[in-house]
């Protein structure tokens, strides 16, 4: 692959710079900026493991492991939970849905309209959160909807299908069209060309373009709550207990969360190493 | 190809995120506006009385708010421009086989919700907290020193939140640079900050504008921060904007402000993309 022989390259000049200075800056510096990225989450975890007797998870009190015991003790903190992943969920399924059949529609056809949708996908994406969240508003009091668990689900789709259009798009853009006239020479019509050929080469786009829609809907805040009601998501949740205090429960599914996230990373990685080496 | 054809398909196609699009993001924009210019209260409800001088009325009372968040943005992209570049390049250039690893480590974060870390920042840097504590107690500070509730804290905390989304498009463009081309300018007598100046900064470009776009907006924007860490004295256009709505139920003066700073961004956006390409921008964002 071309990356190895560019990366190949670099790595002499690399070692150059090294030998020049003595100490290589860069390794240093990129190091601190990750320190610096993972320093609140190392004291979110440590003070899971805070031996408090109260609510106020502040100084350090000692060494315990009660709170994973006790992790779902909170009931509305576990609604809030539920909440958020199924939100997530539905988010990923619905913006995953429309937004791919977006994406193709924009790679593939030149159409009438194409245009005004790139700038309208454009602000959507550019838009900030306060003003998605407060047109929203707007809309549904205008509307007299109750907010709830449905306008933040309608909320989400709208601000995540475009992220999942653009993935789309720029996969179907580079597939290469041989493929499928391949296909259809050997007589296949363009229903089976696209179920057993186009498909499959999209989906790795679509799955990107739907996990990134629920990754941006599960830690979504600002849009949340304008459009929440009586809803309560999980950030929603812990924003609410700031002034209360927030319990070390919050800390162990925080951590459990980002446990998860580091082993799907690991997982990834080993992956990525043995196929390199096969 | 993309073969010319009158069929109906890219328009079923497109259909539902369009009609989705067109409902809740185009008509609520224009439904803002149209709230911003009615009068009345949540109590005897609101008349649409075409009340322009709504406008000129929150610019006069919430300008020095406005102007707070243009600036903590600008601050905020600076500070992500000083250091995620350099970082990007780094990777990019020196990262060798571990380039993967690398960027992983500065997506995880993300697997922790924005608040939680906002909010862990907020106990980490409490006056007596672990590291002001500690500091203080060495004798490194004095006893008053404080980082909380000042402007730095919320810079700091933005720049913090949104980092990622500058050092991704650099990453982006300066992964394709091709390394031969650096090497040629060496070979033509180009000193490294000359190779750097004249030949990779350009190329990088197209990601770096991507990324102000990615900072500047969401962080001149966001309340969080200012919230959590900025105290009484430093609050954001964004925090006036939550208040308005979801404390005073004062609609049609939270939505011409909302209209206010969504003017000032995009025609900002817009010509700024104008200037650089939409295409080009929009195609360095979704990398």
């Amino acid at each position: 692959m071309s990356t190895t022989t560019r990366s190949g390259a670099s790595r002499p000049a690399a070692r150059a710079a090294r030998g020049r200075r003595g100490v290589n800056w860069g390794k240093w510096f990129t190091w601190a900026v990750l320190g610096w990225l993972f320093l609140p989450i190392a004291g979110m975890i440590a003070f899971s493991f805070n031996d408090i007797a109260g609510r106020q998870n502040v100084t350090w009190q000692g060494f315990t492991l009660k709170w994973y015991g006790q992790a779902f003790a909170y009931s509305d903190l576990n609604d809030a939970l539920i909440n958020t992943l199924s939100i997530g969920v539905l988010t990923m399924l619905i913006a995953g849905g429309i937004g791919s059949l977006l994406g193709l529609a924009l790679g593939r056809h030149r159409f009438r309209g194409q245009g005004v949708s790139n700038l309208v996908m454009f602000a959507a994406i550019s838009a900030p959160e306060v003003v998605i969240g407060a047109a929203l508003l707007s809309l549904f009091l205008t509307l007299n909807l109750t907010t709830g668990f449905v306008t933040i689900l309608i909320a989400h789709v709208m601000f995540t299908v475009s992220f999942v259009a653009i993935t789309v798009r720029a996969r179907v853009m580079t597939l290469d069209s041989k493929l499928e006239e391949a296909a259809r020479d050997l007589g296949a019509d363009a229903w089976t060309t696209f179920r057993l050929v186009t498909f499959p080469m999209l989906l790795p786009a679509i799955m990107a373009g739907g996990l990134l829609a629920m990754a941006l809907s599960v830690d979504d805040f600002i849009i949340t709550t304008f459009v929440s009601g009586d809803t309560t998501t999980f950030p929603l949740w812990i924003w609410g207990s700031t002034r209360v205090g927030i319990p070390p429960q919050v800390n162990v599914m925080g951590t459990l969360i980002f446990a998860f996230g580091v082993l799907l990373a690991l997982v990834n990685v080993l992956l990525a190493r043995s196929s390199r080496r096969a | 190809m993309a073969r010319e054809r009158t069929t109906a398909t890219p328009y079923l196609l497109a259909m539902p995120g369009w009609i989705w699009l067109a409902a809740f993001f185009v008509v609520p924009i224009i439904g803002m506006l149209w709230m911003s210019l009615m009068t009345g209260n949540i109590v005897t409800g609101f008349q649409p009385t075409f009340n322009f001088g709504v406008y000129p009325q929150v610019i006069a009372t919430y300008w020095e708010q406005i102007l707070r968040s243009l600036a903590y943005g600008l601050c905020a992209t600076l500070l992500c421009i000083a250091i995620g570049y350099p970082l990007a390049f780094w990777i990019a250039f020196h990262g060798g086989r571990n380039k993967a690893t690398y960027l992983l480590l500065l997506l995880l974060p993300f697997f922790v919700s924005q608040i939680l870390r906002t909010i862990s920042w907020k106990f980490l840097l409490a006056d007596n907290g672990v590291i002001l504590g500690t500091l203080k107690s060495a004798g490194l500070l004095p006893d008053g020193a404080h980082v909380l509730s000042t402007s730095t804290a919320v810079v700091f905390g933005l720049a913090y939140t949104f980092l990622p989304f500058m050092v991704l498009p650099i990453y982006a463009v300066l992964e394709r640079v091709d390394h031969r081309i650096v090497e040629a300018a060496h070979d033509l007598y180009a000193s490294r900050i000359q190779a750097f100046v004249r030949v990779v900064l350009p190329l990088s470009l197209p990601g770096l504008f991507a990324g102000v776009l990615l900072v500047f907006v969401p962080s001149s924007a966001d309340y969080v921060n200012a919230s959590v860490l900025g105290g009484t004295h430093n609050t954001m256009i964004g925090n006036i904007i939550q208040s308005q709505y979801l404390v005073n139920n004062a609609y049609p003066v939270a939505s011409a402000i909302t209209f206010v700073l969504m003017a000032i961004l995009l025609v900002g956006i817009f010509s700024y993309a104008k200037a650089l390409g939409t295409e080009q921008v929009m195609e360095v964002q979704a990398k």
